[in-house]
């Protein structure tokens, strides 16, 4: 049926048009739609399709079945356009009013398969409402940080019958009565979070637990639900996912007065449960015995309880992040499991290299290891980590001080699979960084907090890095612009970058980070040689620009700040604390209309009736840091205005400080902060 | 167990039979393996201490255990016969004395359990035999004090004429009826549990049944001035009321509490049953259960068997037939906020969520019953706003149209933004005055319109 449609739609615009010449007009529309398929990767890609003639318009209109639009503003437009938007993404739009919500609901109506309004606040439940009428065949709804949200939202979500994922984070105001509505109204139910949703308590889960059976994905962390509603979530017959982050009320009792196991459940967390104890979770693992994931990070001394794991024959995923855990405990993990593939031991006291030795000696299929702040361990862990096996994929050993030079060479040498490398606050130094540039599938690298490196070593994973998407410099000092350029020119994926306090980079490294077309963070924090000129390069050509901040860049003055807003119609956040911006530059600035975070401190040339200005034109606006001197001055109908939609005000009263702190003397602080 | 609890438990201070004398060997430890085969159910428990004795009836055995009674019992003939003598010759101290009586105790007692549970070796039926077995033995535990509590049971009468005014006389005095000697095979455990909720529970039989009829319940008075007739509720409005009789009444005597006549007997118990016939209160039926007080009878009489005429006021539904409870009702009326979607009502929530969890299609309903009328005005208010949100060129011109989503909004009945476009947001409010002459300025230097 619907190909017939569409056959009819292809012969009507052909006979349409004109007659031509164009060989694009012989396509029929399946072989478009075949094209269109492959064309996910890059949203501009699409967009250059559909500019080809009229008929890649239409048909490009019709292929569509996912869209993000970034400005509520043009909804109507785009929605009559894109009328077959089964997956709509609105995120990117904070002020989503009940009415947009209506329109869209007339606009798409049956269509609608999946929306998520997480991103706005100013919605209630009547935009829900239209929703659940008119769009009958939803299968998915987020309204996370729906703070306002009361009941009636829950209800009118459970009056979507074919609903089957609802996420409700941190709807601060849903109690068991909206909750009990989606029970009995979406039988349907296969995931569910409730994270930080306080009002919800044991009668709510239970009762959940009770009419949906379908359920397979929890969350309910950061809620007020004791043992009561154990039982009712253990009956749950397909449940794989448990989230119970943060839930005070489990205790050792809940855990142990449970008769049933979670037969199906995989994946089990627990983190920030504080009161519960090992002595708990040992003697209850039996009750989990499909068990993949297990999270207790933040929660208790669990050196006993490793060794109990032998009990769950699936498991192969563990997080025990600021636990205490021994030696003896970590050999236990390890003959304790049959295959562990990710572990995160990050900042568990007590981690040695014996102990990682040992675990990685007998787990050769480690794709993912976390030793974060683990200070103790030494170049001998990465031997056993690199002659065991060259799985690795992901490695994170940030602040292990006692790692040289050796260790980042066997890195090299050993894991070519690595993709995620964070080294940051470690003794990396040029050859160790040469080393590494054998690692050519790097996706992310984090080297911040390396005094020794310089450019030498940069340039070489310039050259040998291509899929290099993320670049952390955080004040690795010895970095210039000539490592930068390499980068730039090695790196054309790049697209989040920090140089923050990198007091060496100009305007060229900024020239030359223009090339990365998908750049979308920038952070140049104190680089006080760079000005207007390489923000308004980095402005005209990096069209993703969503995330900036260059505060401390002394030189960056109004010019800088009307690039961005004639080019970067993307950005979503800016901090220009200390720059040389004035009323104009900070007017033109709120004439982009995506901008939703703005950190303006300490800006000499800002006038308050500018600042008031600015504010009216802001209709975007989720968060503004601004001086607390400034409050007087604004008028506080416009504040509450602003407030009244979602707005939040943050008055800070720091200081104003010129004089950047020099890096060896901060990292000498932070480590002396450590020590005490 | 039941058993157990039956024969020892149930009637606590009555337990002066041979049952206490069971009582305390059973914490004394020889008698450990003995106590664990007066168990009821021997066969039902596969203890140790059966091991010896075959699960088979083995006639040996029974024979073996028939001679060691009847040495047992001669064993204890031959200590009571030295009792005897003891005692005429009248010079033993006392502590011989007990020490000879616990003997004699210690080897009944042992030997009963003996007998016992030689009979359960072997009898098949040895469950029912023992439950039959033990239960006169209850009947003689019950029966015995309301033999010797003094109380002569008089005959029950069936239909009394009873008087008015000799009946609120003979509250006082004498039992004008008094309990049928009702037939104890009547009680069986369960009623002995029902009786027991309503507080000390009496025995049948210990206590007089007084009966009222329907009109002294229901009347409003109780006590009436003897000159004028006039009716009070409290005797001691009613003796100030007598002061106004004479001066005889005002005399200190007259106005105190009139005492109870000393040196007269300790009140018998009094229980009272309810006029109706039919109802578990009223004396003739099978499982009576007497009423406590005359406050009791007034209000079971009220509750059960009169009309509820007092309607609260507030939800116009729930009926009262005693004030009291039409009160307590209004203080808590309104609060049944837990509400279903079928209408039911509940005054706590794991209530609403246990009826939820229990019934297909029922949902917990939200306070406010608004909500749809709401929404279906909102619904036809969606087209309009749909419509201007279409046509809206004014969206794209951020600096034009600022205000335009507040001027289309104006159609919504959404009460903050309502408010909000009317009252406090004036364009040309003083303090926005600056925008009106920088504005043009700022709207000119900037690149992005």
């Amino acid at each position: 049926m619907e190909m017939e449609t569409r056959e009819k739609k292809r012969i009507r615009v052909e006979a349409n048009t004109e007659p031509s010449e164009s060989p694009f007009e012989a396509l029929s529309e399946e072989i478009l739609f075949l094209i269109l398929d492959l064309l996910d990767s890059n949203p501009l890609d699409k967009k250059s399709f559909s500019l080809v003639s009229r008929s890649f318009f239409a048909v490009e209109s019709r292929h569509r079945r996912s869209l993000t639009p970034l400005r509520p503003e043009l909804l109507p437009f785009v929605l009559s356009r894109y009328n077959s938007i089964s997956h709509l993404n609105l995120t990117l739009c904070p002020y989503l009013s009940d009415a947009s919500l209506s329109s869209i609901a007339l606009l798409l109506g049956p269509s609608l398969r999946s929306i998520n309004l997480s991103g706005s606040r100013s919605f209630s439940h009547r935009g829900i409402e239209c929703l659940a009428n008119k769009c009958f065949n939803l299968e998915e709804i987020d309204v996370s940080n729906g703070v306002e949200l009361t009941d009636e939202a829950a209800a009118a979500i459970g009056r979507m019958s074919k609903v089957e994922r609802v996420r409700m984070r941190r709807c601060k105001k849903v109690t068991d009565l909206g909750i009990g509505c989606i029970a009995v109204g979406c039988p349907n139910l296969k995931l569910l979070c409730l994270k930080g949703c306080v009002g919800v308590t044991d009668l709510g889960v239970a009762l959940i637990a009770v009419k949906c059976r379908k359920l397979r994905s929890l969350d309910v962390s950061f809620t007020m639900i004791t043992k009561k509603c154990l039982p009712a979530i253990a009956q749950l017959p397909n449940l794989q996912d448990l989230c119970m982050t943060g839930c005070l009320g489990i205790n050792d009792k809940a855990l142990v007065t449970l008769k049933q196991g979670f037969k199906s459940l995989q994946a089990l967390d627990m983190s920030n449960c504080q009161n519960i104890t090992q002595a708990s979770v040992s003697s209850t693992l039996h009750k989990y015995p499909s068990l993949h994931f297990l999270n207790l990070s933040y929660c208790c001394p669990v050196n006993s309880m490793l060794s109990g794991l032998h009990g769950v024959l699936k498991l192969n995923s563990i997080k025990l992040d600021g636990c205490h855990v021994s030696a003896d405990g970590l050999k236990s993990l390890a003959n304790s499991c049959i295959s562990l593939k990710e572990l995160s031991l990050s900042k568990c006291s007590g981690v040695s290299d014996e102990a990682i030795s040992v675990i990685v000696a007998k787990h050769k299929d480690l794709v993912k290891l976390d030793v974060t702040c683990c200070r103790y361990i030494t170049d001998l862990t990465l031997a056993a980590i690199t002659s065991s096996g060259a799985s690795l994929v992901s490695l994170s050993m940030e602040s292990c001080t006692k790692v040289t030079c050796e260790g980042f060479r066997l890195i090299g040498r050993h894991c070519p699979k690595l993709e995620e490398l964070n080294l940051t606050d470690t003794d990396l130094d040029d050859e160790g960084l040469k080393s590494l540039a054998q690692c050519r599938n790097l996706t992310s690298l984090k080297i911040g907090i390396c005094l020794k490196i310089t450019d030498e070593g940069l340039i070489q994973i310039g050259r040998s890095c291509p899929h290099l998407q993320e670049l952390d410099l955080y004040r690795s000092i010895g970095i210039t612009d000539k490592g930068v350029s390499e980068i730039a020119l090695g790196c054309s994926n790049l697209e989040t970058i920090c140089m923050s306090y990198c007091t060496s980079i100009s305007d060229e490294s900024l020239k030359c980070l223009s090339n990365c077309a998908r750049l979308n963070t920038l952070e140049i924090r104190g680089c006080s040689l760079v000005s207007s000129v390489g923000i308004s390069a980095i402005a005209a050509r990096c069209c993703n620009l969503s995330k900036l901040d260059i505060k401390k860049c002394y030189e960056i003055d109004d010019a800088a700040m009307l690039s961005l807003a004639q080019f970067s119609h993307n950005l979503r956040q800016i901090n220009l604390s200390y720059c040389s911006v004035t009323d104009v530059g900070v007017l033109a600035l709120a004439s982009i209309s995506c901008l939703q975070v703005v950190t303006m401190l300490h800006l000499s040339g800002m006038s308050a009736d500018g600042l008031a200005a600015a504010l009216l034109m802001c209709s975007r606006l989720m968060k503004v840091k601004l001086h607390v001197s400034f409050k007087p001055f604004v008028s506080p109908v416009l504040i509450d205005r602003l407030e009244s939609r979602g707005c939040l005000f943050q008055w800070l009263n720091k200081p104003f400080q010129v004089q950047l702190e020099s890096s060896e003397v901060w990292k000498q602080q932070s480590h002396d902060i450590f020590v005490e | 167990m039941d058993q157990k609890k039956r024969s020892s438990f149930t009637y606590p201070p009555r337990n002066n039979s041979p049952q206490e004398s069971f009582n305390p060997n059973y914490d004394c430890p020889q008698f450990n393996s003995q106590n664990r085969t007066e168990s009821p159910y021997p066969y039902d428990t596969p203890s140790q201490f059966f091991n010896s004795q075959s699960r088979e009836w083995d006639p040996h055995a029974l024979l073996l255990n028939l001679s060691f009674l009847e040495q047992k019992i001669h064993q204890t003939q031959n200590i009571v016969r030295e009792m005897i003598r003891t005692n005429e010759g009248q010079n033993c101290n006392i502590s011989e004395l007990t020490a000879q009586r616990q003997l004699l105790t210690t080897d009944l007692t042992s030997t009963i359990i003996q007998l016992i549970s030689t009979a359960g070796s072997f009898l098949p039926t040895i469950r029912t035999s023992l439950l039959s077995g033990n239960a006169p033995i209850t009947q003689l535990g019950s029966s015995i004090p309301s033999a010797s509590s003094g109380l002569s049971p008089s005959a029950y009468q069936p239909n009394p004429s009873p008087d008015y005014e000799e009946l609120t006389k003979g509250w006082g005095e004498n039992g004008v009826e008094s309990a049928d000697q009702i037939q104890i095979e009547d009680l069986d455990v369960k009623e002995g549990e029902d009786v027991g909720q309503d507080g000390d529970t009496l025995p049948i039989g210990s206590y007089e049944v007084l009966q009222l009829e329907k009109e002294e319940i229901l009347a409003p008075h109780t006590h009436f001035c003897t000159i004028c007739g006039k009716g009070f509720k409290r005797d001691a409005n009613l003796r100030m009321h007598m002061r106004g009789h004479g001066d005889e009444y005002k005399s200190p005597a007259a106005l105190a509490k009139p005492a109870r006549e000393p040196g007269s007997q300790p009140m018998p118990v009094k229980r009272y049953s309810c006029p109706f016939v039919g109802c578990k209160r009223n004396k003739e039926h099978k499982n009576f259960q007497p009423l406590k007080t005359l406050l009791c009878v007034k209000n079971h009489y009220k509750r059960s068997h009169c009309e509820k005429s007092y309607t609260c006021s507030r939800c116009n539904t729930k009926k009262f037939s005693v004030i009291a409870d039409l009160k307590t009702h209004e203080k808590h009326c309104g609060r049944d906020k837990w509400l279903c979607s079928c209408g039911t009502t509940f005054s706590r929530k794991d209530k609403l969520f246990g009826h939820v969890a229990l019934f297909q299609g029922h949902t917990p309903a939200l306070p406010s019953d608004e909500v749809k009328g709401k929404n279906e005005e909102i619904n036809d208010k969606d087209d309009s706003g749909g419509v201007g949100y279409n046509d809206g060129d004014e969206y794209l011109d951020m600096k034009g149209g600022y205000f335009s989503p507040m001027v289309n909004f104006d159609s919504f009945s959404f009460e903050g933004l309502d408010e909000f476009s009317r009252t406090t947001f004036d364009p040309t409010e003083t303090s926005f005055s600056f925008l009106r002459s920088g504005s043009p300025d700022f709207a000119r230097k900037d690149p992005g319109n």
